[in-house]
């Protein structure tokens, strides 16, 4: 080693520096989130419901995609954050953001709790446990019905955003424009997380779980904090569901809610947080095709979801996004 | 005064003295069953600062085990770990290494689908006690990635920093192994047969690595080559089904009848 050493690895070095930056093209879902509110008012509602399941789909990417935690009961997280914000503003406590927050809070707390059990077993326990504790909210929330208002629900009123803008259920106005400003917040706090050493850690434990004991990283204590923080982002995505609508039920808490959301983000791509976008676009753009066009009864639906999936697990195994992988690739060697 | 300032001139001394002497790792009488198979029998080891200490035995004597038994990754049955002195019994794995205990593996065992340099990056992030961190991204840490690509030259994979562990050969892969280890700023570092599966033209870049290792960091090392042994060890241990069969310098232990006997079955076996 005489002289200055060389210094041949800058490409690696740079693309790790450079890594977080923006880039032109992270631009579109968001152009296209906008369009569609002006080219298809009529599809405000579901436009809507879209935002909040990437919102949703987000928070699963984070402990799915970059930790490595795949949980089938995430809904546990989606519905008490739901059920926080609708039963406050049952209860008189109307200002949607401050309940939404709340909502942000208990759903990081049950995160907190559940992970200190959970994320103590690995695989197949681990999902089922997840599963678990969805199917015992569901199943208190059932149980609990002069509270939770059982499957019939309960409707209840928000005040005004900022005292401003009220929320519209007809015509869903305000109502998307809160799904895309939260949407907005918790897509960049999990991109920062993403981007920050932390998350690289999380990919880490993705990856190779010993090898990350033997550096020293204290794995239990990282898987726990991104089990939080997927946990208040979920809790966020439910109280907005409900707030939108204006009512809740216990669906909020159903099996097929954890399970509709990971098969949307299997569907886009995993570990890419832009996996989310998509898989939840096009799964809910098909299923609404197909109850249109085939009708609800009998639920055509799911045939058409299983056969997706099918194609996706088999031709497109790192999901439609990843699609595109070779393919920048290849462009990114041609230009230097 | 006087008189009492001399006494704890000489209290400082023999502690400095007694700091010097004892080993920075040792094991007292330690056990490991699983069920009825004993892995490892009443173990008494210990490697002092700066030593070059290896351990060979025939296969299944319990390398690994013995290992995985230093750094946490496996409860003891019975007996002690003493790291500077102090059992650290209490202490997860990644708190061992936070104090200094680093290992490689016998089989690599890195991030596959990472670079090179994400590798080593993640390994310095987590010794500088960053990577913890949720708010600034990585490419506003540049003092990381710069540690990252002076380790990796250190170990001469500039050339590959940019390739996944997955593009490369095996041989280089042992060299990451190597890397990461070094990244963690080991005190003590335990190298579990460092050119296993490298073909033999390439096993010396391995070895060459292995030699540069930093005088100060006592190194035990699990090796199956007794050209490597002799090369590198000034002190040796036979572990014999899960059990110390003897330890001392290279030429005792080459003069051992009993070492001889075992390896010599072996090699009719």
């Amino acid at each position: 080693m005489t002289g200055s050493p060389p210094r041949t690895n800058n490409g690696a070095a740079a693309a790790l520096l450079r890594a977080h930056r923006f880039r032109a093209i992270e631009l579109i879902p968001w152009i296209l989130a906008i369009a569609v509110y002006f080219l298809f008012p009529g599809y405000r509602l579901l436009a809507t419901q879209i935002l909040v399941l990437i919102l949703f789909a987000i928070s699963l990417d984070l402990i799915v995609g970059y930790a490595g935690i795949v949980s089938l009961g995430h809904a546990a997280f989606f519905g008490t954050g739901a059920y926080t914000a609708a039963l406050l503003a049952d209860a008189g406590w109307q200002e949607p953001i401050s309940a939404l927050a709340l909502g942000a809070v208990t759903a990081g707390l049950l995160g907190w709790v559940s992970g200190w059990i959970i994320l103590r077993t690995r695989e197949l326990t681990l999902l089922m446990l997840t599963m678990a504790l969805g199917i015992i909210l569901y199943e208190l929330a059932k149980d609990l019905d002069d509270i939770t208002g059982g499957f019939d629900g309960i409707n209840f009123e928000n005040s005004a955003i900022l005292g401003l803008f009220p929320f519209d259920v007809l015509y869903y106005t305000t109502n998307y424009w809160y799904a895309f400003a939260f949407l907005v917040l918790g897509f960049l706090v999990a991109r920062t997380v993403v981007y920050a050493p932390f998350g690289r850690s999380l990919v880490g434990i993705r990856e190779n779980v010993r090898r990350m004991h033997a550096i020293g990283t204290p794995v239990q204590q990282r898987m726990r904090h991104v089990y939080v923080i997927a946990a208040m982002i979920a809790g966020v995505a439910g109280a907005i569901w409900v707030q939108v609508q204006g009512n809740i039920t216990i669906g909020v808490y159903e099996f097929e809610m954890s399970g509709n959301i990971l098969i949307m983000l299997i569907l886009g791509g995993t570990g890419r947080l832009y996996g989310a976008f998509v898989g939840v676009t096009v799964f809910t753009i098909l299923e609404n095709l197909t109850e249109t066009v085939l009708g609800t009864d009998p639920p055509y639906w799911e045939l058409v979801v299983g056969v997706a999936l099918i194609v996706t697990v088999l031709f497109a195994p790192r999901g439609l996004l990843g699609v595109f992988d070779p393919l920048i690739r290849r462009f990114r060697e041609r230009t230097p | 005064m006087t008189a009492d300032l001399g006494t704890a001139d000489l209290v400082t001394a023999d502690l400095g003295t007694a700091v010097l002497e004892a080993p920075v790792l040792e094991t007292k009488g330690l056990c490991k069953n699983f069920g009825a198979l004993v892995v490892a029998r009443d173990i008494d080891f210990a490697l002092d600062a700066g030593a070059r200490h290896a351990v060979i035995g025939p296969n299944g004597a319990g390398k690994t085990t013995f290992v995985n038994l230093l750094t946490g990754a496996l409860p003891p049955t019975s007996g002690s770990v003493l790291l500077d002195g102090r059992d650290i019994a209490a202490l997860a794995e990644h708190e061992r290494v936070k104090r200094g205990l680093v290992r490689t593996f016998q089989i690599n065992t890195l991030f596959n689908g990472l670079t090179v340099l994400e590798n080593i990056y993640l390994t310095v992030a987590e010794r500088m006690g960053v990577a913890a961190g949720l708010f600034r991204p990585v490419g506003s840490r540049p003092e990381v990635v710069a540690e990252a690509e002076r380790l990796v030259e250190m170990v001469q994979l500039q050339d590959d920093a940019g390739r996944t562990i997955d593009e490369l050969p095996y041989g280089r892969q042992r060299l990451v192994e190597i890397a990461i280890a070094l990244a963690l700023d080991p005190r003590v570092l335990l190298l579990d047969e460092p050119s296993a599966g490298v073909p033999g033209a390439e096993s010396h870049i391995i070895l060459d690595a292995v030699a540069a290792l930093p005088a100060d960091i006592a190194i035990m090392i699990i090796e199956h080559d007794m050209d490597v042994v002799f090369r590198f060890a000034e002190r040796i241990t036979v572990l014999v089904s899960g059990a110390v069969l003897a330890s001392g310098p290279p030429e005792e232990i080459a003069a051992d009848e009993r070492v001889r006997a075992v390896y010599l079955g072996q090699g009719h076996g």
